[in-house]
């Protein structure tokens, strides 16, 4: 258990980090915009993994060259971004829009309903069993410094995961929609009344997050390597523990949250054992909620009467 | 005749489904099993229902204490254990302990505001399904703990020897849960008009009125939590006797969660009616209606290939989103709104 040995679970912590908070983008950027925690994010990455599949054959990329597999992968990126952003939209336009004025649990339920649905469609595109995504990234060591590992699949993670969080800080930050979304998440009424297209803003916010996740989904096939029409739950469920450890609605707070339950993951499976990892990362969501109930980044909301 | 009904509708279904095991023979056999099993669901979700209905909140680890009350049960009877009390010391035992989880898990958690409490429920969930699989001394893992006897076992009564009667016979079963069901549902009854449970649905519709009025929102809150608890570890105590075993701790997992909370918000928050609607629709359709279906699909001989595509259960998870997504678009109060929220959403109020 040497200190090699802790910077290298480190490092595996932080690739996978990345990728658990690409997808907690996509949960924390919805309950943001419409308090919905989004039960169905997590299969619809699922369902990118089978797109992004589909498509490594119909392109023939598993044959392609060195030059042509980067090149690839960028198209895979884009085009299971825009199947994912598009599949949120639809789902948004159909199910959750009449739901706006219900109760608040009405929509909750729909979006398990929504999970269902899509790991139903999931087992239909992959069958019942584990799929295994194919090996596209040689697994050849890029570190000079030897008992470090790091690959080029570990570099993909980073080369797509900071790119893609950048543009979406420069999108919410800078730009008119990013205005807007902010505005209609502080307050739906009053966005609406300086004239912001709230259903716009909203059906803007699912196309980006999806986005994100199609992304993500690429990206696990690669790095994993294994795809299967229940990996939707897990994924879900750390990603979504991410974004609320971080501050849900935050979205700095979803990076954080991921990097930590990245790290978590990696140390408590290096050093207390794998089986115990669930418990570990929940065990400790639990305590950090308990002293700071709004998550690390979150903002406390005032009660109002 | 209509009003009676709907006055009395408790009291006509108990004493239909008392009737039926005498009418409908094949509850001696496996489909007995199965409706045992819907009984038990509709008393978790019950017990669910104090949390999410009554009180409004949001509670996604129910199935936790559905297993705690399993296990607490198993250990206290199995043979491989010195206990080997009878079965219903080890109910009281199951359902003070679960209580007194519930009370461990809500006291720091309670200041958490409504998605984050829902977070730390599921967290929890999680965890006990964890700790249940790798602590294999006490929980035989995987396996679970068996043979769990059954209530009553070693006991003659009239000639009887109940312990082989509820072994042999799946209508004894059958009859323990809906006494149990009945027996929990009049307890909700008188909970729901008690001071206790006005408390409770103060605190759901207006926390800060209902301090202002003099209610603890705490202790009202806590109360909710170590109620759904015990009635979640009664139910989860009662499922291990009846199938002689705890089963693998997966059988506690999220999904199981979510199921109930589906059966409870589908068939209205806060409706006892609703709520036993809900569990015989949802669970109903995937442990009776499904197997059979796909039995019944089968003597066509049309899936020689066992395609999922072409089996009924292959469609289950696409037919039960669906009916869920469809539900809630259309009644978004559930199937039968408690009449307190229906007059509400008539008056206009939010």
């Amino acid at each position: 258990m040497s200190f090699q040995f802790f910077v290298q679970q480190c490092l595996i912590g932080l690739t996978n980090g990345a990728l658990i908070a690409l997808v907690a983008l996509g949960y924390t950027m919805v309950y943001g915009i419409i308090r919905l925690i989004n039960f169905a994010h997590g299969d619809l990455i699922m369902l990118g993994s089978c797109f992004a599949l589909s498509l490594v054959g119909w392109l023939g990329l598993a044959a392609g060259g060195q030059a042509g597999t980067w090149g690839g992968i960028a198209l895979l990126v884009v085009l299971c971004g825009l199947f994912c952003g598009g599949l949120n939209l639809a789902v948004d336009r159909l199910v959750y829009k009449p739901l706006r004025t219900a109760p608040k649990l009405a929509p909750l339920v729909s979006a398990i309903g929504v999970s269902f649905i899509f790991m139903n469609i999931g087992l239909f595109w992959l069958g019942p069993a584990d799929r295994s995504f194919p090996e596209l990234l040689p697994a050849t060591n890029l570190l000079a410094a030897d008992g470090l590992q790091f690959s080029a699949k570990d570099l993909l993670v980073v080369v797509v995961v900071v790119p893609l969080m950048l543009a979406l800080s420069f999108l919410v930050r800078a730009t008119r929609l990013g205005k807007a979304m902010r505005a209609v998440s502080q307050d739906p009424t009053a966005a609406a009344l300086v004239g912001i297209d709230v259903d716009r803003v909203i059906a803007a916010t699912f196309f980006v997050g999806g986005f994100l996740g199609g992304a993500a989904s690429v990206i696990y096939g690669l790095y994993i390597n294994t795809i299967s029409f229940q990996m939707g739950f897990q994924n879900g469920l750390y990603a979504f523990t991410a974004a609320v450890l971080g501050g849900i609605g935050s979205i700095p707070g979803a990076v954080v949250g991921g990097v930590v339950i990245g790290l978590v993951r990696s140390l408590s499976s290096a050093y207390v054992g794998e089986r115990w990892t669930g418990a570990i990362v929940f065990a400790i969501l639990i305590v950090i909620l308990v002293f700071r109930p709004e998550g690390l980044l979150g903002r406390g909301t005032k009660e109002k009467v | 005749m209509r009003e009676f009904l709907r006055e009395r509708w408790e009291l006509v279904a108990l004493v239909a489904l008392a009737v039926a095991p005498l009418v409908v023979p094949a509850l001696g056999g496996a489909l007995g099993g199965q409706v045992t099993t819907l009984f038990i669901y509709c008393i978790l979700a019950l017990g669910l229902n104090v949390m999410v209905g009554y009180t409004g909140l949001v509670h996604l680890g129910i199935a936790a204490f559905f297993g705690i009350g399993a296990y607490v049960c198993a250990v206290l009877t199995v043979p491989i254990y010195p206990f080997q009390l009878p079965f219903v010391v080890a109910a009281a035992v199951s359902v003070l302990a679960t209580a007194g989880i519930g009370l461990a898990l809500g006291a720091p958690t309670l200041r958490l505001r409504g998605d984050y409490l829902a977070i730390v429920t599921l967290g929890f969930g999680e965890v006990v399904k964890v700790t249940l699989r790798n602590l294999e001394q006490i929980t035989g893992g995987m396996k679970g703990l068996n043979p769990v006897p059954p209530p009553g076992a070693g006991v003659t009564v009239a000639g009887i020897d109940l312990g082989r009667a509820f072994a042999i016979d799946p209508r004894w079963f059958y009859y323990l849960a809906l006494l149990a069901l009945a027996a929990v549902v009049v307890a909700m009854r008188r909970l729901e008009h008690s001071r206790l449970g006005r408390a409770w649905v103060a605190v759901r519709e207006d926390e800060l009125a209902a301090s202002a009025m003099g209610i603890s929102a705490v202790r009202v809150k806590l109360s909710a939590f170590a109620m759904s608890a015990a009635v979640a570890g009664l139910a989860g105590c009662l499922y291990a006797a009846s199938l002689s075993t705890t089963a693998d701790p997966n059988a506690y997992d999220f999904n199981r969660s979510t199921m109930v909370l589906c059966a409870v918000i589908l068939g209205g928050l806060g409706s006892i009616p609703g709520t036993l609607l809900g569990v015989a629709l949802l669970v109903g359709f995937d442990t009776v209606l499904a197997p059979w279906a796909d039995s019944w699909i089968q003597q066509f001989n049309i899936n020689p290939s066992g395609s999922s595509l072409l089996s009924f259960s292959g469609w289950r998870l696409a037919i039960f989103g669906l009916a869920l997504v469809l539900v809630m678009r259309y009644r978004p109060a559930g199937l039968v709104p408690s009449r307190r929220l229906a007059a509400e959403l008539q008056e206009g109020h939010p």
